[in-house]
C-alpha cells in the first residue's frame, strides 16, 4: 500500500514538472504521434481497398466463367454456354424467368480527373437482370439505359473519379458515341467503378459477335452453390469455374490487398523503432535533468521501485498523447478520402475510399503503448539505480 | 578541418544520447531508401526508356488489339526506321500466383528493337529454329530456377489453343539479360508465328507495336502521322513515346508519388526535431565550456562553425549508414523478387536527394543553437557557470 502512495505521489511530481522539460517530451509526442499517423494513413488504404472490393460480392449470387480464367476480363463464353447456365439447377427462378445476367467486360480509356491522363476503367455490358443479381444497386439519378440504344448509366465513384461521365454528357469511345442517362450508387463497393450499358449494343460496338465473358446468376440458397457447381462441371458442353461472388472479389482484392500489408507493417515496425530511440532520448534526459530532485527523493524515503514506475508512467502517458494525436490526424485526414488505382487481376480501374477503421486507430493506440514502456523502461533502470550520495553531491 | 579532434570529442560527449540520435536518423534514411526504391519502380522505368522507340496501341483501350495488317503500313511511314510487335499472353507458370509478363513476338526484330536485351547468338539462331521455342529473362530464370534446355507448361488464362487445352508447352532456348542496371528482363518471348497458329481465336491481331523512329526525325510527328494514318479505322491507334507510355501507365496506379511524399515528410519531421532537440540540449549544457572557448580566443565564426559541424557530422554519421543499409536491402529485395517485382532501383538521384537532406537537415538542426553559441556573452556565460 505504501508503496503505490509513493507510486502516485512520484509520479503527479513527474507530471507537474514536465513543462520544464516540454521541448525534450514534446519531440517524443510528435515521434509517437508520426508512427501512427503513417501506420493508420497506409492501412487506411489496404482497408478501404478491402471494404470496396468485398462489399460487392454477395454468398447467394454466383458468377461463371470459363476454366483458368482469373478474371472476368480474361473469361470468354458462349451464348449457347450462357444458356446452359440459365437451366442449370441450384438458379433461382422468380416465375418463369431465371434471375440472371450474362455480361461483357471491356476497359476503355477515360481520363482521372486528378491527372489529368488515361485510366483503364472499366465497361460492362449487362442484361436487364443486372441489377437484380447484384444487392445494393440503386439507381440514384436520371433512368437505365434503354435496351439496343448507346447509352449508360454510371457508378457514382466513377463519375467522381473520371472526366466526362456527368449526367446528360455525351462521351466517344472508338467509332461510338455513348450518352450518360442515369448514375447509379452500390454502396461504394467496386461496382461503382463501372459503366454499365446494354449487352448486345456492347458487343456490337467491340465486335464480339455473340459472345460474353461471365454469367451471374441469383442462387436459391448459398447451399445451391455446390449443386450448380457439380452439374456444370459434369456438363460437356462447358467447362467452367464456378465461384460464389463473395470468393470471387475475394481473390481479386488479395493481390493487392497483400502488397499494401507488405509495405505498410515492415514501415510502421521500423518508424516504431526509430520512435523508440525518440522516447529513450527524452526519457534519458528527463531522468538527467531530475537528477537531483530523483535523489532528494530517495534521501526522503522513497524507495527505488517508485521511482521506476514513475519514469515509465512518464513516458506512456506521452507515447499515448503522441498516438492519439497521430489516430485523430489520420482520421480527420485521410478518412473517405478517394483514390483509385488500377488493380492487378482484372487491369482496371477500382475507386475507393480510405478506411481509417478503429481496429485500425486501436492496434496504432497498442503501438504507442509499447513504444511508451520500452522507452521509458532502460531509463527508469538509470533513475532507480541512481547513486544517492553522488547525485546529491553534484547539487 | 583542423578543429575535427575537439568536434569529435564533442559528438561523443554524452555517448547515449548521441548513438540513439544516430540510429533514429539512420532508420529515418533507411526509410528514405526504401520508400524511393518502390516509388521508383511504381515508375515503371521511364527514365530507361528510349527516346526514339514509340508504342502504337489501340485508342480505345490497352487491353484491344490492333490488325497484323498495321505491319507493313506502319513500317512505310515516313521515317520509320524499323518495326516489331508483341502481344499479351497472360498464363502463369505453374500456380496462378507465378505470373509474368510473356509476350508472343517477332525474335529478330525485337531484339534489334531492344538493343540493351542480351543474349546470345547462337541461343537467338536456336530460339529462331525452334517454332515452339521461347527465351527467359534472367530474373525469371532465377527465381524458378529454369535452365537452357527445359520445357516448361504454362497454364493460358486467356488464350485456349485452338484443340481446347489451356496447357501450352515450350522449350527453352535461351535466357536473356538487360545491360542497363535499372532495366529488368522479368519476362518470357515465344514466337508470334506459333501462337497465333495454335490459339482458339483473335487470328491475325496483335497487340501492340513498338518502333524506332530514325535518327534525327521527331518522334512526335512520327507518331501523330501513325495515328492520322489510322483515323476513323475500326482500330484506332494511339501512338507515344516509350517514356510517356510507361509514364501514363504509372500514373494508372494512383497518387502513390503523393503517399510516399507524405509518408518522408511525416518521417523527416520527426527526425528533424528529434536531431534538433539533441543538439539544443547539448549546447545548453555547455554553455560555459564555449565562453572558455571564446576565452581562449576563438572567433565568433569558429564557435559557430564547431557547433554547426557538429549537428552535420551526426546527421551524416546516422544518414549514410542508413542509406547504405538501404541500398543492401535493396540489392537483396530486387535479387530475390526480382519476378515479381521488377524494377524496384535506388537512383544515383535518390542517392544524391537523400545526401543534400542530410546536410540541409544537419544545419537546419543546428544553426539556432550554433547561432546562439556565437552570440554568447563571455562574462554572462561565465558568471552563470
Amino acid at each position: 500500500m505504501r508503496t503505490i502512495k509513493q507510486i502516485f505521489a512520484v509520479t503527479w511530481l513527474n507530471l507537474a514538472n514536465l513543462p520544464q522539460r516540454l521541448a525534450s517530451s514534446i519531440v517524443a509526442v510528435i515521434g509517437v504521434a508520426a508512427v501512427v499517423l503513417v501506420f493508420a494513413a497506409v492501412l487506411s488504404m489496404a482497408k478501404g481497398f478491402e471494404r470496396t472490393m468485398l462489399s460487392a460480392g454477395s454468398d447467394d449470387t454466383a458468377i461463371i466463367m470459363r476454366s483458368g480464367s482469373t478474371s472476368e476480363l480474361n473469361s470468354g463464353l458462349s451464348n449457347e454456354q450462357t444458356l446452359i447456365v440459365a437451366n442449370a439447377p441450384g438458379v433461382l427462378k422468380e416465375g418463369d424467368a431465371t434471375v440472371m445476367s450474362a455480361e461483357l467486360y471491356v476497359i476503355v480509356d477515360v481520363k482521372k480527373r486528378s491527372t489529368n491522363t488515361d485510366a483503364n476503367v472499366p465497361f460492362r455490358g449487362i442484361q436487364a437482370g443486372g441489377f437484380d443479381v447484384r444487392k445494393n444497386v440503386t439507381l440514384a439519378e436520371g433512368r437505365r439505359f434503354e435496351p439496343g440504344k448507346n447509352e449508360i448509366v454510371v457508378g457514382r465513384s466513377a463519375q467522381q473519379e473520371f472526366v466526362g461521365l456527368d449526367l446528360g454528357s455525351k462521351i466517344r469511345f472508338g467509332q461510338t458515341e455513348w450518352e450518360i442517362v442515369g448514375t447509379f450508387e452500390a454502396g461504394g463497393s467496386v461496382s461503382e467503378s463501372e459503366l454499365w450499358t446494354d449487352v448486345r449494343v456492347l458487343q456490337g460496338a467491340y465486335r464480339r459477335g455473340n459472345s460474353f465473358q461471365s454469367v451471374r446468376v441469383k442462387l436459391e440458397s448459398e447451399d445451391s452453390l455446390a449443386i450448380l457447381a457439380q452439374n456444370l462441371k459434369d456438363d460437356p458442353r462447358i467447362d467452367p469455374d464456378v465461384l460464389s461472388e463473395r470468393e470471387y472479389y475475394s481473390t481479386q482484392a488479395e493481390g493487392l490487398s497483400k502488397f499494401i500489408r507488405m509495405v505498410g507493417y515492415p514501415l510502421t515496425i521500423l518508424m516504431a523503432i526509430g520512435a523508440i530511440f525518440g522516447a529513450l532520448n527524452s526519457m534519458y534526459s528527463s531522468v538527467s535533468v531530475r537528477g537531483k530532485e530523483i535523489a532528494t527523493l530517495r534521501a526522503l524515503g522513497f524507495g527505488p521501485f517508485s521511482v521506476l514506475v514513475s519514469t515509465i508512467v512518464e513516458s506512456t502517458l506521452l507515447a499515448l498523447l503522441g498516438g492519439i494525436v497521430g489516430g485523430a490526424i489520420a482520421f480527420l485526414v485521410f478518412n473517405g478520402f478517394q483514390v483509385s488505382t488500377l488493380n492487378g487481376p482484372s487491369f482496371s480501374q477500382v475507386v475507393f475510399d480510405f478506411a481509417v477503421t478503429p481496429d485500425l486507430l486501436i492496434q496504432g493506440l497498442q503501438a504507442a503503448l509499447l513504444i511508451g514502456v520500452v522507452g521509458g523502461f532502460f531509463p527508469a533502470i538509470r533513475a532507480a539505480r541512481l547513486p544517492v550520495a553522488q547525485a546529491l553531491r553534484e547539487l | 578541418m583542423k578543429y575535427f579532434g575537439l568536434i569529435w570529442r564533442n559528438v561523443w560527449r554524452k555517448k547515449i544520447r548521441t548513438s540513439l540520435t544516430i540510429l533514429s536518423i539512420f532508420v529515418a534514411f533507411l526509410l528514405f531508401a526504401l520508400l524511393a526504391a518502390i516509388s521508383y519502380a511504381f515508375k515503371g522505368g521511364e527514365d530507361v526508356a528510349d527516346a526514339e522507340r514509340l508504342i502504337v496501341i489501340d485508342k480505345v483501350s490497352l487491353i484491344n488489339t490492333l490488325p497484323m495488317s498495321y505491319l507493313n503500313r506502319i513500317a512505310s511511314t515516313d521515317s520509320v526506321q524499323s518495326v516489331t510487335h508483341a502481344s499479351w499472353f497472360g498464363g502463369y507458370y505453374q500456380e496462378p500466383r507465378n505470373q509474368f509478363g510473356q509476350f508472343p513476338t517477332d525474335p529478330y526484330s525485337y531484339f534489334s528493337m531492344y538493343p540493351e536485351l542480351q543474349l546470345p547468338q547462337e541461343q537467338l539462331d536456336a530460339w529462331v529454329k525452334n517454332r515452339t521455342g521461347a527465351v527467359i529473362g534472367r530474373e525469371i530464370a532465377e527465381t524458378y530456377g529454369i535452365e537452357v534446355g527445359d520445357r516448361i507448361p504454362l497454364q493460358a488464362t486467356i488464350w485456349t489453343k485452338a484443340d481446347g487445352g489451356r496447357t501450352w508447352e515450350f522449350d527453352i532456348e535461351g535466357i536473356f539479360s538487360s545491360s542497363e542496371p535499372r532495366g529488368s528482363s522479368a519476362f518470357m518471348l515465344f514466337h508470334y508465328d506459333y501462337f497465333d497458329e495454335a490459339r482458339a481465336f483473335g487470328q491475325g491481331s496483335v497487340g501492340w507495336y513498338i518502333l524506332r523512329v530514325k535518327p534525327g526525325a521527331d518522334p512526335v510527328q512520327v507518331a501523330n502521322a501513325i495515328d492520322a494514318q489510322f483515323a476513323n479505322s475500326p482500330s484506332e491507334t494511339k501512338t507515344s513515346t516509350e517514356a510517356a507510355f510507361a509514364q501514363s501507365f504509372a500514373k494508372q496506379f494512383g497518387n502513390i508519388a503523393l503517399i510516399v511524399t507524405l509518408i518522408l515528410g511525416a518521417v523527416f519531421f520527426t527526425l528533424l526535431l528529434v536531431s534538433g532537440n539533441t543538439m539544443s540540449q547539448s549546447v545548453r549544457e555547455r554553455i560555459s565550456e564555449l565562453a572558455v572557448l571564446k576565452t581562449l580566443g576563438f572567433s565568433n565564426g569558429s564557435v559557430l562553425g564547431i557547433v554547426l559541424s557538429e549537428s552535420v557530422l551526426i546527421m551524416l554519421m546516422g544518414g549514410l549508414l542508413g542509406l547504405g543499409f538501404g541500398w543492401l536491402v535493396v540489392q537483396g529485395v530486387s535479387q530475390a523478387m526480382g519476378a515479381f517485382l521488377p524494377g524496384v532501383f535506388l537512383s544515383p538521384g535518390a542517392a544524391v536527394t537523400a545526401l543534400a537532406i542530410m546536410l540541409a537537415a544537419g544545419i537546419v538542426a543546428g544553426i539556432f543553437p550554433a547561432l546562439k553559441a556565437m552570440r554568447l556573452s563571455i562574462v554572462d556565460a561565465l558568471a552563470k557557470a
